[in-house]
């Protein structure tokens, strides 16, 4: 096994990265793949707590750097399902206590005994930001239709650019169809055109995703969830599959994407 | 459309955003402050007039973009010297 390393990234905070990584992961294990996620976040640490898993914690990611435990003793495993695991954050260090290429190493080690390692980066374009996307093979950008988040993940995407981070892909997170047919919320389109980033997918607006974060179960483990769906169609997209943007709504703004963008 | 609207004040919200950002994300990927672009302008006025007779006021410079790429297109108009020489 030679694993990918996908690192989920926005800039802006609370565009909801971590529920991502945890559902995104959660959909490739269940489509049989062995998953490790990484919280890259160290001092405020949160993919233990969207996955239920903060109750297992005994080693975290800085005890593997700096020595005090095996990498195999701070993954904890996911006990859903068969083959997905979580390196935990440090939560009374802070981001300097882990290095660029300390993640390059500890990637490297994991290469060969997953098929997908997923990193949770922090908000900011700072240490813990540089950490995260040291070691990808592949950037997902997140945002919401909001214009701080656009704006902030702009700026992310020139930094990828700059270090040559590819290749780079967005997801459209928090999206609200009434909304955008009153007018009222960037569409999926105004958003490509001003980020012009691959789409890899797009979000349903969802009070579910806070009922799911209160339970510790991410959506990708409930059948019936639209935005559970929308997560695993990331998955199956990852996995090289062709899987159609989820339609939203009635307003057809999607099929425009389909006919060809300007 | 656009600028129009805005002025009225009772364009959409989304308007106003997609707007907004276009200049915003312009300014930000060429670290260029509004005020610079028109320090940048006048400078150009400057150089070009030294040269060609040139009429100021016609001067048009803006961003366009293509992708994640700026172009930043400039307009300057001669005044034609067939006429203006008698």
């Amino acid at each position: 096994m030679t694993a990918k390393v996908v690192t989920i990234t926005s800039g802006k905070g609370g565009v909801g990265k971590t529920t991502a990584v945890a559902n995104i992961a959660v959909g490739l294990a269940q489509l049989g793949q062995r998953v490790v996620c990484i919280d890259g976040d160290i001092g405020l640490r949160n993919l233990d707590v969207l996955l239920g898993l903060e109750n297992r914690i005994v080693y975290d990611l800085v005890d593997v750097v700096e020595g005090r435990c095996r990498l195999r003793q701070a993954m904890i495993r996911d006990k859903r399902l068969p083959e997905l695991y979580l390196i935990p954050a440090a939560q009374t260090r802070d981001k300097s206590a882990v290095s660029p290429s300390d993640m390059v190493h500890l990637c490297n080690d994991l290469r060969s005994e997953c098929d997908w390692i997923i990193v949770d980066s922090p908000a900011g374009i700072e240490r813990g930001f540089r950490n995260s996307i040291a070691a990808a093979d592949q950037v997902m950008v997140m945002t919401n239709p909001e214009v701080s988040a656009v704006r902030d993940a702009d700026r992310v995407i020139g930094l990828l650019d700059a270090e040559e981070k590819g290749p780079i892909s967005l997801i459209i997170n928090r999206i609200n169809p009434t909304m955008i047919k009153r007018g009222d919320m960037l569409s999926v389109d105004d958003v490509l055109d001003l980020l012009a980033i691959p789409l890899i997918g797009i979000i349903p607006e969802d009070q579910s995703v806070i009922i799911a974060s209160n339970r510790g179960t991410p959506l990708a483990f409930e059948n019936k969830s639209r935005v559970g769906q929308a997560f695993i169609n990331i998955s199956r997209r990852l996995m090289g599959e062709e899987v159609s943007i989820m339609q939203l709504g009635n307003q057809g703004f999607l099929q425009k994407l389909f006919s060809g963008r300007k | 459309m656009g600028i129009l609207n805005l002025f009225t004040g009772n364009k959409k919200s989304a308007g106003s955003a997609r707007e907004r950002l276009k200049l915003v994300l312009i300014h930000d990927r060429t670290d260029l402050a509004p005020g610079e672009l028109e320090s940048l302008k006048d400078e150009l006025i400057d150089v070009i007039s030294r040269y060609v007779d040139i009429d100021p006021s016609a001067v048009n410079i803006q961003f366009a973009k293509e992708g994640r790429a700026q172009r930043l297109i400039a307009d300057i108009p001669i005044r034609s010297k067939s006429t203006g020489r008698r």
